[in-house]
């Protein structure tokens, strides 16, 4: 098949990849650029496990086409940590044991990570509505909670301070 | 002296996860010319195969090679007992979802596009789906087991009261995150490196060597971290380990086979569900006078894990009460679906669901609180002792644990407060319910209660373990290391843990059975203290002392007023010609087990649990919240607290989800309609309830466990039992408490309407009827 040049920021980088017209996001993202944090596990965008952030908005990249990202800006799971080290929500899952078998993890990172913006300052009802796309077989959310509360709480100090 | 073992350290990877530098199978980087295999899946519950046209197949865009049963060079077996498990069926399918060809192509997608081209002729046959019907017609993949303890008939008939009837628990998808996955890379001389996302790397071994003609000595398997097991890769990721396996000795190259979703929802075994009939006699106080349950399993098509499930399910009837006469049966029925296997709990949960709904249904055949009944039959401490299979419950803590659970709950006060609630609110019903936990801990194979392990120690002071058990999130690596922290003395920091792998520690046992810690913690524990002794030998020896006064603490060694930082004494220790590393072994005492006569000690010793929850049920739809849920349990004296905690909640949640939301269901030409997360639903976050209180129980082990631990994997899974019997209380309050709600699990929408219809016909027959009297 016939394939198409498509170009995107990736974790604040200029990417340039050829990708056919029928292939997803999370396998340009695991495949041509080795980026394996995200992970794939269920191919039909409910468990979240391959969320993204694409300009802005959390996607499910298993079910983003690569051709769709085209000029977009992207960020994933790999693009958190900055030189100033991890960010507040990795600090917020690590720290509140938000993760057992870490295969959601980065997803649930990502859509944090985007949540938090959309709503710096969330309830705990907030955060359990806001997380809903995403599926963890291991924690029984409640660390999950924790965390995201961790992680505002460290932001919002970051933002006064 | 010793550095609290209460710590709550991260998981040691939490760094990993969370950076997304954790690597899975799927995450490895590939070797070159790697190709990707999908499996042809049988459309049939039951057929014979009388043509497979694969030519459409092997035609496909970038297909490389489709394989048969009749291209594997070894056993077409991998069946974990019994001989019965086709890795790609031969002439007969017998579930729908069966695997029957793979086929082998450049790419992943174009594998799984062409696994849907073969034109298959079948002969269909008759199909079993249920247990009832496999029990009717005596379809069964082992005989069936039966313990029986004093007179149950007769005491029976002697009772003043009884209740009887019949009960049915579906089952569960283990939906690990990580879905089934294999990577095979062929090696010089024969060799065959696996890597493989599973809970059993030697049973791996095993299959592959089987499956490609290799001796065990050829054969490697590598299992650094899972996405998540639960029971679901114990024995079932060998079907995938054999497939990589056979395509990459068949094509001389690495090939890899990973799942997708649906795909491993149709080929993989789940949790059996149970069909149950019951008869009990008990007195004025609820205090059961006999016993006798059958129990019927769906095994699926093959034998795989079933006997030791049923096993479990027959030790797990009594949960935490006495029955003195008691008959229990239990059938393992051969059906066409996908062959049932290990789920957290592995049968334990099922046998003890049963005597639950037994107990709730006689407090309100006795309008009494189902706590009350609890409390009536639970077991004895010097007397009342005694299980069905015949070992001695020592280490009761069940009175006590639920007596501080009742008291923190607030159970008394919330039962009233639910009665008044419920009086004036006609549509939506609270329910409340508290439900206990005795599990037994312990495979009840005895010899698979043995492990090993490896720690190295290098001339820069790092520490290396190894060990025969596999991590998969439930922070088995992260308990190992802080035990060779603790031994030694040393920061975690300085202690690695790294991949279980079959050439480092061999013939190990499933990480299963909730033992992982316990065994692998021993064996770590025993390595590390063999190079203690040696390191303690040396420097009383060289400073004059007691070896016993030798003192490891905050990496450094003293000896009275003389002491030494950990790193210098490795390095004289080296230059001093002393062992560096060590093998460490573990076997759990006391066990003994006549699987025959269903007898013995086959447990170690219990994990115990309660748990009180508070639901809110909308009787016109079917709808359920849990609104509050209060747990308290028994993980000894953890090795980290947290951890234990996170086990405890995770379990619970799971077992809610088991018992409300997750619905395997078959449409009538045998094929699993619930398939994908999409149908099939899982707890999500907004399931859970907004006030969880968690609590561990302080009971440092009677018995000698590592560090006073307990097992936790499992047993608070059942703590999810009261979700569902504070559903049924929530249910009977629309017939005054008065009616036995007939609930089946999982308490669906659908099965919550269905039992709140029955219980609203039964009062409005009984109005009738009395209205005819009249």
């Amino acid at each position: 098949m016939k394939k198409t040049a498509v170009s995107f920021t990736l974790n604040n980088e200029q990417v340039d990849v050829l990708v056919e017209p029928r292939e997803l996001l999370i396998h340009t993202l695991r495949e041509k650029l080795s980026l394996t944090g995200s992970h794939i596990g269920c191919e039909t965008s409910h468990c979240g496990a391959c969320t993204v952030d694409m300009d802005g908005i959390s996607v499910k990249s298993c079910t983003i086409l690569a051709v769709q990202a085209n000029g977009s800006e992207l960020m994933t799971v790999e693009g958190l940590a900055s030189d100033d080290g991890l960010h507040a929500v990795q600090e917020g899952f690590m720290q509140e044991h938000g993760l057992q078998c870490g295969f959601c993890t980065p997803g649930m990172l990502m859509r944090s990570y985007r949540f938090l913006q959309e709503n710096p300052n969330p309830t705990e009802e907030e955060i359990r509505v806001g997380l809903s796309g995403n599926l963890c077989r291991c924690t029984g959310y409640q660390n999950i909670v924790k965390s995201v509360q961790y992680a505002a709480e460290k932001l919002q100090a970051k933002e006064e301070g | 002296m010793r550095q609290s073992p209460k710590k709550s350290h991260p998981h040691e990877s939490a760094h990993l996860h969370v950076s997304g530098e954790a690597v899975y199978v799927d995450d490895i980087a590939e070797v070159n010319g790697t190709l990707y295999a999908a499996l042809g899946l049988s459309e049939r519950p039951h057929a014979l195969i009388k043509s497979m046209d694969l030519s459409a197949v092997e035609a496909a865009e970038d297909v490389v090679a489709v394989l048969t049963a009749k291209d594997i060079s070894g056993e077409n077996e991998c069946g974990p007992i019994v001989q019965d498990d086709p890795i790609l069926a031969d002439g007969l399918v017998q579930f729908v979802g069966q695997p029957m060809f793979v086929v082998v192509a450049k790419n992943y997608m174009a594998a799984r596009r062409a696994s849907v081209l073969a034109k298959v002729e079948y002969e269909d046959l008759p199909a079993i789906m249920t247990p009832q019907e496999a029990k009717l017609q005596g379809s069964f993949v082992v005989p069936p087991m039966q313990l029986v303890r004093g007179e149950p008939e007769k005491k029976l008939k002697d009772s003043p009261h009884r209740s009887k009837g019949t009960f049915y628990v579906g089952g569960q998808e283990q939906f690990y995150l990580e879905g089934q996955i294999s990577y095979a890379i062929p090696k010089e001389d024969n060799g065959m490196l696996v890597y493989c996302s599973t809970q059993h790397p030697t049973e791996m071994q095993h299959l592959v060597a089987h499956s490609t003609k290799r001796d065990f000595n050829q054969v490697l398997i590598e299992t650094r971290r899972m996405g998540g097991g639960f029971g679901g890769k114990e024995s079932q990721s060998g079907l995938f380990a054999c497939v990589a396996a056979i395509c990459a000795d068949y094509l001389k190259c690495s090939v890899k086979i990973r799942l997708d979703r649906d795909d491993d929802f149709m080929a993989t075994g789940k949790r059996h569900c149970f069909y149950y009939e019951y008869d009990v006699g008990f007195d004025e106080d609820g205090r059961i006078l006999a016993a006798k349950v059958e129990m019927v399993l769906r095994s699926g098509f093959s034998t795989d894990l079933s006997p030791p499930v049923a096993t479990r399910a027959v030790c797990h009837f009594d949960n935490a009460y006495y029955l003195s006469d008691v008959e229990i049966h239990a059938m393992c029925g051969k059906t066409n679906t996908q062959s049932n296997t290990a789920f957290r709990g592995f049968g334990g949960p099922q046998g003890a669901i049963v005597i639950e709904n037994i107990i709730d249904n006689i407090a309100r055949d006795l309008g009494k609180d189902a706590l009350e009944i609890r409390k009536a039959n639970f077991y004895g401490n010097a007397e009342r002792n005694v299980t069905p299979y015949g070992q001695t419950v020592e280490d009761n803590v069940i009175h006590e644990l639920v007596a501080e659970l009742e008291e923190t709950s607030d159970y008394v006060a919330r039962r009233a407060e639910i009665k008044a609630y419920n009086e004036t609110s006609p549509i939506l019903k609270k329910g409340l319910a508290l439900t206990p936990v005795k599990f037994g801990i312990s495979f009840n194979v005895v010899h698979f209660n043995q492990a090993g392990a490896l720690v190295h120690i290098y001339t820069d002071g790092s520490i290396l373990v190894n060990h025969g058990g596999t991590e998969m999130g439930q922070g088995l690596n992260t308990k190992v290391a802080q035990v060779v922290a603790l031994v030694l003395g040393v920061d975690l920091s300085r202690v690695r843990a790294t991949a279980t792998d079959t050439s480092k520690v061999v013939n190990t046992s499933a990480t299963a059975a909730s033992s992982g810690t316990d065994l692998n913690g021993k064996a770590a524990e025993n390595a590390a203290a063999q190079i203690k002794q040696r390191f303690a030998e040396y420097i009383a020896h060289k400073w004059g002392g007691d070896i016993q006064d030798v003192l490891f603490e905050n990496d450094t060694v003293s000896l009275d007023k003389q002491s030494i930082p950990f790193t210098e004494l490795v390095v004289e220790a080296y230059e001093n010609r002393i062992q560096l590393w060590s093998d460490g072994f573990y076997k759990t005492p006391k066990l003994n087990w006549d699987k025959d006569k269903l007898q013995g000690r086959p447990f170690f010793y219990f994990a115990y649990g309660a748990a009180v929850s508070e639901v809110i049920v909308d009787t016109l739809t079917g709808e359920m919240k849990l609104l509050r849920a209060d747990l308290l349990h028994d993980a000894g004296n953890p090795i980290n607290t947290a951890i234990d905690i996170g086990q405890v909640e995770g379990a619970f949640i799971q077992g809610m989800g088991w018992l409300t939301t997750e619905d395997l269901w078959w449409n009538p030409k045998g094929k699993l309609m619930t398939h994908a997360p999409s149908t099939y639903k899982i707890p999500a976050v907004n399931d859970c309830p907004d006030d969880l209180r968690v609590k561990l129980f302080h009971n440092p082990n009677h018995e000698d466990t590592i560090l006073r631990s307990k097992a936790v994997g499992e047993p608070p899974l059942l703590l999810g039992f009261s979700v569902f019997f504070a559903i049924r209380d929530a249910i009977a309050s629309v017939a005054d408490y008065k009616i036995n709600p007939p609930l089946d699990a999982p308490a669906t929408p659908e099965n919550i309407m269905n039992a709140i219809s029955a219980i609203t016909d039964i009062v409005d027959d009984t109005d009738t009827n009395s209205g005819a009297k009249s």
